[in-house]
């Protein structure tokens, strides 16, 4: 589903990937950790076509096609879902109203019929009642004034309308409550299926206790230090990032 | 960075959708202005002599008066005596005192422009008096509303037929003394609109007019009357289009609202006048003073405007405060894009007890737009509890445009309260990338986050306008993005 070969990301000429490989099969959930300004959010957000970022790679691949210079709403349309670690708030601008435009710009571009006020209100009523959210979020303009948590909330609630193939979820889990958390991890558990993958950044094991990921990767200093299966992450929770290795130089990447 | 300025140029540059112009044979005065250019136009308006006499007096007022200089707009020196200041469609007949009488090539240009002018258009609920360069051709349902005692017909015509009302109220709220706009406007003013609600009548339909400037060096000058007696209630629209063309044109239109106790005008503008080139050429100046009245107590006067077109935009729609309890609105958006110029907002002068006035500005600006608001609160010493909320957000699109606020503030009695907020954002990159990671295009992103900031105004217009003002809006940014 996502091949990363030697990807190299770099920001007003400061480095901040510096090789990254990674191989996420469709089923699958990989878990992605490491110390704060390690180079996680850059990742997903680069691979969910953000501007302003000088990246070079051998391959980035989705589906087999290569994503550097593909615009971030195509991206989208194809399948790609990034929860931002850091929700965007768009004043004025009722939340179902939003959601509803992105769903039907998202179906217009599957040849799908796009979906009226009244059938896209029972679809979008099913995933709230699914997250335990009130629909008086719906009405509410996308994000502004929302607590921290609700934020958060708020972007599963979007993934779960918006159905991706890839999802990409940054500290979902962050400043959440034990309940709160447990109801996200439900939202992702429910969109786990074979032909899905999911891309999890966290600082916390205690999601994983919840969402069981197929892989762990330790990312350090721009690079993936370390990958293994649930039992690194365990293994961190202990020890904390004090022992991760450096990693080696990359070689120079093949495509920009 | 790069990238977001470029899909903002793109968005920026869309081409302006009403600039067609109609070949129609018109009746015009030589250009220039002069004393028998005014007696021609009240001739051939065949105007009673009072009218006559008032214009002369504003003109001869207008004479020992110099233009405006305090707002922060520029434009080259107008040269008065190159504008012509009458032109008519010539009428078939006499004149068009039905549709059936109207040059079909006007009414074709309406059905163009989208103004629901034919009967059939019933349903709608809209009644439109539309006026085309000077005068106006034809006012849609006016026996329904005759039957309610409502008078709605051109201005023209209210002078010939309603001298009474007119003597008792022209300029009773925008003296032929109170600027130079004004002024010029009350010697030479062409047409426009006149309505008057009896007591206690609530008007069923929304009033609306439509302006359109078509023939070339002309100015319009229309002349709005609103008086909404004891009890009554009108809402009322207007919009305006006008043709590209490469020399500015002067639209300097004077409107007076009188709402009697408790009575309620709700008066609305979606102005989309041609703006001018991509470069800043041509376009209409828009000088126009707009004031309302609210004489008896408890009435109530709002004022909700979109400002999306011509080059220049200069004017503050305001309430006078003077019945006790009274309350006056300014609900505005106002666009510039391009080279466009924009110094809008709105005057409340609070002179009864317990008045109460709310502004809510949104400026957006793109380009290489200027957008200023300029807003006075005056709290006379009569005005005992009286209150005041203003609101001003400012929206910047690229990095090439600018914003201003300028409020001015006089309180003389100390139980009087005004409160002010403004603020001033930018559509970031991270807003922008925030939509399109969730499938929008950038252009959709874009008029999304543009509509969200202008929703407080939206709502206060009617619903079918509403629709129009958001789709203006888009069309007015389109192209800047992507
Ligand atoms: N636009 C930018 N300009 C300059 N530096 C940037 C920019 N974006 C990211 N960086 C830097 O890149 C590094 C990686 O940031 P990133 O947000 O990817 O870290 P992270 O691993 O997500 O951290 P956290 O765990 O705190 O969320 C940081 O040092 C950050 O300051
Ligand atoms: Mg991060």
């Amino acid at each position: 589903m996502l091949d990363i070969r030697n990807l190299q990301v770099s920001v007003d000429g400061k480095a901040i990937l510096k090789g990254i490989d990674l191989q996420v099969k469709a089923g699958e959930v990989h878990a992605i950790m490491g110390p704060n300004g390690s180079g996680k959010s850059t990742l997903v957000q680069l691979l969910a076509g953000r501007e302003g970022y000088a990246a070079r790679a051998d391959a980035v691949l989705y589906q087999g096609a290569e994503l550097l210079g593909m615009a971030a709403e195509e991206r989208a349309r194809q399948g790609i879902f990034l929860a931002f670690q850091y929700p965007v708030e768009i004043p004025g601008v009722a939340n179902v109203y939003f959601l509803k435009a992105a769903c039907n710009a998202i179906r217009r571009h599957r040849n799908l019929p796009e979906l009226d006020a009244i059938d896209f209100l029972a679809l979008i009523r099913s995933r709230l009642k699914l997250l335990g959210m009130d629909e008086s979020l719906l009405y509410r303009p996308v994000n502004a004034g929302f607590s921290g948590g609700e934020k958060k909330r708020n972007e599963i609630l979007q993934m779960a309308v918006l159905e991706p193939t890839l999802a990409l979820l940054d500290e979902s889990d962050s400043g959440l409550d034990i309940d709160a958390l447990k109801v996200v991890a439900g939202g992702i558990n429910a969109l786990r299926s074979p032909q899905r993958a999911i891309v999890l950044v966290t600082h916390y094991q205690r999601l994983l206790d919840y969402v069981v990921p197929d892989r762990v990767h330790v990312l350090a200093d721009g690079r993936i230090a370390r990958s293994g299966d649930r039992q690194l992450a365990i293994e961190l929770e202990r020890t904390g990032y004090a022992d991760t290795p450096a990693g080696h130089p990359a070689p120079p990447a093949s495509r920009a | 960075m790069a990238t977001e300025s470029m899909q903002l140029e793109a968005l920026i540059s869309r081409e302006y959708q009403h600039g067609f112009s109609t070949t129609l044979e018109t009746d015009s005065v030589p250009i220039g202005l002069s004393e028998g250019v005014i007696r021609l136009i009240s001739a051939k308006k065949e105007e009673p002599e009072f009218m006559l006499e008032w214009r002369l007096q504003a003109y001869r007022h207008w004479l020992t008066m110099s233009e405006p200089e305090w707002s922060t707009v520029h434009h080259p020196a107008i040269d008065y005596q190159a504008i012509s200041y009458y032109s008519a469609p010539k009428a078939r007949r006499d004149g068009p005192s039905s549709l059936a009488d109207v040059d079909p090539e006007l009414l074709r240009t309406y059905e163009k422009l989208g103004v629901p002018l034919e009967e059939r258009e019933i349903l709608s609920g809209v009644a439109v008096d539309a006026v085309f360069d000077s005068i106006s051709v034809a006012t849609t349902f006016k026996e329904k509303l005759g039957e309610l005692g409502i008078i709605f017909c051109s201005f023209s015509e209210a002078v010939r037929e309603q001298p009474e009302l007119l003597k008792h109220y022209l300029g009773s709220v925008v003296p032929y003394t109170d600027n130079y706009f004004a002024s010029l406007n009350s010697a030479v003013f062409s047409d426009g609109s006149f309505c008057y609600i009896p007591p206690g009548v609530h008007c069923p339909m929304e009033l609306s007019t439509y302006f359109r400037i078509n023939a070339i060096n002309t100015g319009q000058f229309e002349r709005t009357l609103i008086i909404a007696d004891r009890d009554s209630y009108v809402s009322y629209l207007e919009g305006c289009t006008a043709p590209m063309r490469d020399e500015n044109q002067l639209h300097a239109a004077v409107v007076e609202l009188i709402a009697l106790d408790n009575a309620q005008i709700r008066y609305a503008t979606v102005q989309n006048w041609y703006p001018g080139d991509k470069e800043g050429k041509g376009g209409i100046y828009n000088f126009v003073t707009k004031r309302g009245e609210c004489r008896g107590d408890n009435s109530k006067i709002s004022w909700t405007q979109v400002e999306t077109g011509s080059a220049i935009t200069w004017k503050y729609p305001s309430v006078i405060l003077k019945g006790d309890n009274s309350q006056g609105e300014f609900h505005s958006v106002a666009l510039t894009n391009h080279y466009q110029q924009a110094d809008t907002g709105t005057k409340m002068i609070h002179l009864g007890k317990n008045t109460r006035s709310n502004i809510v500005a949104k400026g957006i600006s793109a380009g290489h737009g200027h957008n200023a608001y300029r807003g006075l609160v005056k709290m006379a010493k009569s005005a005992v509890g009286a209150r005041n909320y203003s609101q001003c957000d400012s929206l910047l699109l690229g990095d090439k445009c600018a914003a201003h606020t300028f409020p001015y503030i006089e309180v003389k009695h100390p139980s009087a309260r005004v409160e002010h907020e403004a603020t001033t954002s930018r559509i970031g990159q991270e807003q922008l990338f925030y939509c399109q990671s969730r499938g929008l295009s950038a252009e959709d992103a874009v008029s999304i986050i543009v509509n969200g900031f202008c929703k407080e105004v939206f709502q206060e217009l009617p619903m079918e306008f509403a629709v129009e003002a958001q789709k203006l809006l888009g069309v007015s940014l389109e192209g800047s993005i992507g």
